[in-house]
């Protein structure tokens, strides 16, 4: 199998086709066919992975042109595990989304898209392809925030078009300054001829200003987030769970690579100041981005700017480049993924119970469905930074690793964003958990967001397929199952961060040698 | 200066389109406007790439076509894809923008806010 790396990105992309080949003739083939790609890209994964761990690196030279000529897949143990993160999201989503909706053979499609451009990310080896999956990845992600019902929706992702092109563009652009002064694209080859033309050449260093600006706007640090609490507010549950989970982690991860691939820590050490910068810009996110998140009162984009602060703190580590701090920044990544996936399904889920998705719609709410309240609640604290849970073990490599780098900023930071973090999930737990409910169930009368009505028809939709499930609990089986998967899994993950560090050193070693 | 004029003159016209590009994504209140900006922005990083790979009287590097210096045509085969990119972006926000019209009847984002604070 040593296609399999690059199956990942061509079987969703083939099958994004089959909902528009044939959808006409059956109506329910984009589900089907991103279940099947779902499970096809979960083996594929798979099968990365275990010859990642047996090999310690997985290449791929696209047409068989050789390495710097040809474009490379590279996978390593970040790769692999992200890769197998994709799977894992894209499986659930599409669980979910057969009942939560949007159930159209369309955004199977652009679903589909979705998976591949993500994946796309985490397997390349070459800057202009990153661009390539970065733009498949947004225009994908901008047809699917405009599945939202509301014309409201279509205006968030307009917006989202603009300032994402405009991000993404730039990096292009920076991408343009490395190639005209080194002739080439290749991460590995750039590694290694950056360092003859001299860090401290203008052009190398407009190159990585451009480059990390874009892709900042792509992962929305403050104050280029703008798009973002807007995109995930408007945009069906289903849609704004995967792209919490993947779109800015992917973004979050080509900086990642760009700085440590093609920059390499030497970088850091002749021209300190461009890390400096991207430090401070990240922790002004995280303190921002929590801030605001304490100031909202719809959840959605409550969780939309606690994704500002989180992706804050996972720049913050890349930022502070040492391998400790580095280790906590990707295991931030991966459990973020999980937790904000997790949590938005479930605001959607408790949301159809509630009647609304405001912080006051869910007085009480842990009485009517307390599975979901319960798991939402291990999830809520998960993300704050209680132990053992994988939010924990990201926070803890972070702060450790400032502490060893002398960079008692960014540890403040993490603490502060830690008790930031606690103010705003703290006072939904509370009501949650300790106010009455209100005393007569509003479902009709706060309907207002036309997706709170599509959640309302969907839910009245359900009624006469399986009363049973639906009348007693308002919330499906699928969604109760993911939030709790979710909960489990930030919390397994969490016991298991060690061995994650494990699969993340390999990598990381090379880099810091 | 004047020899820079004359010598770089395609750089220059790169950061004027840029600098035109941005400038009219940001000032222009009307969608369609913005779309355009936009265009006129990635058609400057575009001219960027393009004229980076263009060597004064060198040959195509084609066989059989003269000696070096060679031009390089890894930029433009670049910016071909990256021309596709726009043009699928282009598509993408136009129908988003019918899809506003339909909904609010004007292309003006004054117009649009207001309409969605009296709602």
């Amino acid at each position: 199998m040593t296609d399999a790396i690059a199956l990942l990105v061509v079987v969703p992309i083939v099958l994004a086709l089959a909902p528009i080949a044939f959808g006409r003739l059956w109506g329910r083939t984009g589900w089907l066919a991103a279940l099947v790609a779902a499970v096809t890209h979960l083996g594929l994964a798979l099968v990365v992975a275990a010859t990642v761990f047996a090999t310690g690196r997985f290449t791929y030279a696209v047409g068989n042109y050789p390495p710097p000529f040809g474009i490379e897949l590279v996978a390593d143990g970040v790769s692999a595990t992200l890769a197998l993160l994709v799977s894992v999201v894209t499986l659930a989503v599409v669980a979910y989304a057969r009942r939560a909706g949007p159930d159209t053979n369309e955004f199977y499609s652009g679903l589909l898209l979705l998976t591949a451009g993500i994946s796309g990310v985490f397997v390349t080896g070459d800057l202009f392809n990153l661009y390539v999956f970065i733009e498949i990845t947004g225009l994908a992600t901008y047809a699917l925030v405009a599945t939202g019902r509301s014309p409201a929706a279509a205006l968030s992702s307009l917006k989202y078009l603009l300032v994402g092109t405009i991000g993404a563009s730039l990096y292009l652009l920076g991408v343009g300054y490395l190639y005209i002064s080194t002739g080439t694209l290749n991460m590995a080859d750039l590694a290694a001829t950056i360092p003859e033309v001299g860090y401290d050449s203008p052009l190398i260093l407009t190159g990585f200003g451009l480059i990390v600006v874009g892709l900042a706007v792509k992962a929305a640090l403050f104050p280029l987030h703008t798009w973002q609490p807007d995109a995930y507010a408007d945009s069906p549950d289903s849609v704004t769970a995967y792209i919490s989970a993947l779109v800015s982690t992917a973004a979050a991860y080509a900086l990642f690579r760009v700085i440590y691939a093609v920059f390499t820590p030497a970088f850091d050490a002749a021209a300190p100041f461009a890390l400096d910068a991207l430090v401070i810009l990240a922790s002004v996110s995280v303190v921002v981005g929590s801030v605001l998140a304490v100031l909202q009162s719809d959840l959605k984009r409550m969780l939309a700017y606690s994704s500002v602060a989180q992706f804050g703190l996972i720049v913050a580590g890349f930022a502070v480049a040492n391998a400790t701090a580095v280790t906590g920044g990707l295991i931030h990544l991966v459990g973020h993924a999980i937790m904000k996936a997790g949590l938005f399904v479930g605001v959607g889920a408790l949301a159809g119970v509630a009647g609304g998705r405001t912080v006051d719609d869910f007085d009480g709410i842990a009485d009517r469905a307390p599975v979901t309240s319960a798991a939402f609640a291990a999830l809520a604290f998960a993300l704050v930074g209680v132990p053992p849970a994988v939010g924990f073990a990201g926070k803890w490599h972070i702060v450790l690793g400032a502490v060893e780098g002398g960079r008692w900023g960014v540890a403040g930071v993490a603490v502060v964003s830690t008790l930031l973090t606690l103010a705003y999930f703290a006072r939904v737990v509370e009501r949650m958990y300790f106010r009455d409910a209100p005393a007569q169930p509003a479902v009709d009368g706060t309907a207002e967001s036309a997706s709170d009505a599509a959640l309302a028809s969907d839910g009245g939709a359900e009624l006469t397929d399986d009363d049973a499930a639906s009348a007693s609990s308002g919330i499906s089986l699928e969604a109760k199952l993911i939030v709790v998967a979710a909960a489990v899994g930030a919390v397994v993950l969490g016991l298991f961060a060690t061995d994650l560090v494990a699969v993340f050193e390999p990598v990381l070693e090379v880099y810091f040698e | 200066m004047i020899d820079l004029l004359g010598t770089h003159y395609n750089y220059l016209v790169f950061v004027a389109l840029v600098g035109i590009g941005l400038y009219g994504v940001t000032a222009s209140s009307n969608l369609v406007k913005k779309i355009i900006g936009l265009n006129i922005f990635q058609v400057g990083i575009f001219l960027f790439f393009v004229t980076s790979g263009y060597v004064d009287g060198a040959a195509p590097p084609v066989v059989g076509h003269g000696s070096g210096p060679y031009a390089s045509p890894l930029p433009h085969v670049l910016i071909l894809t990256a021309i596709v990119v726009g043009v699928s972006l282009t598509a993408v926000a136009l129908a988003l923008i019918v899809r506003i019209y339909d909904a609010y009847g004007t292309l003006d984002e004054e117009a649009i806010r207001e309409v969605q604070l009296n709602d």
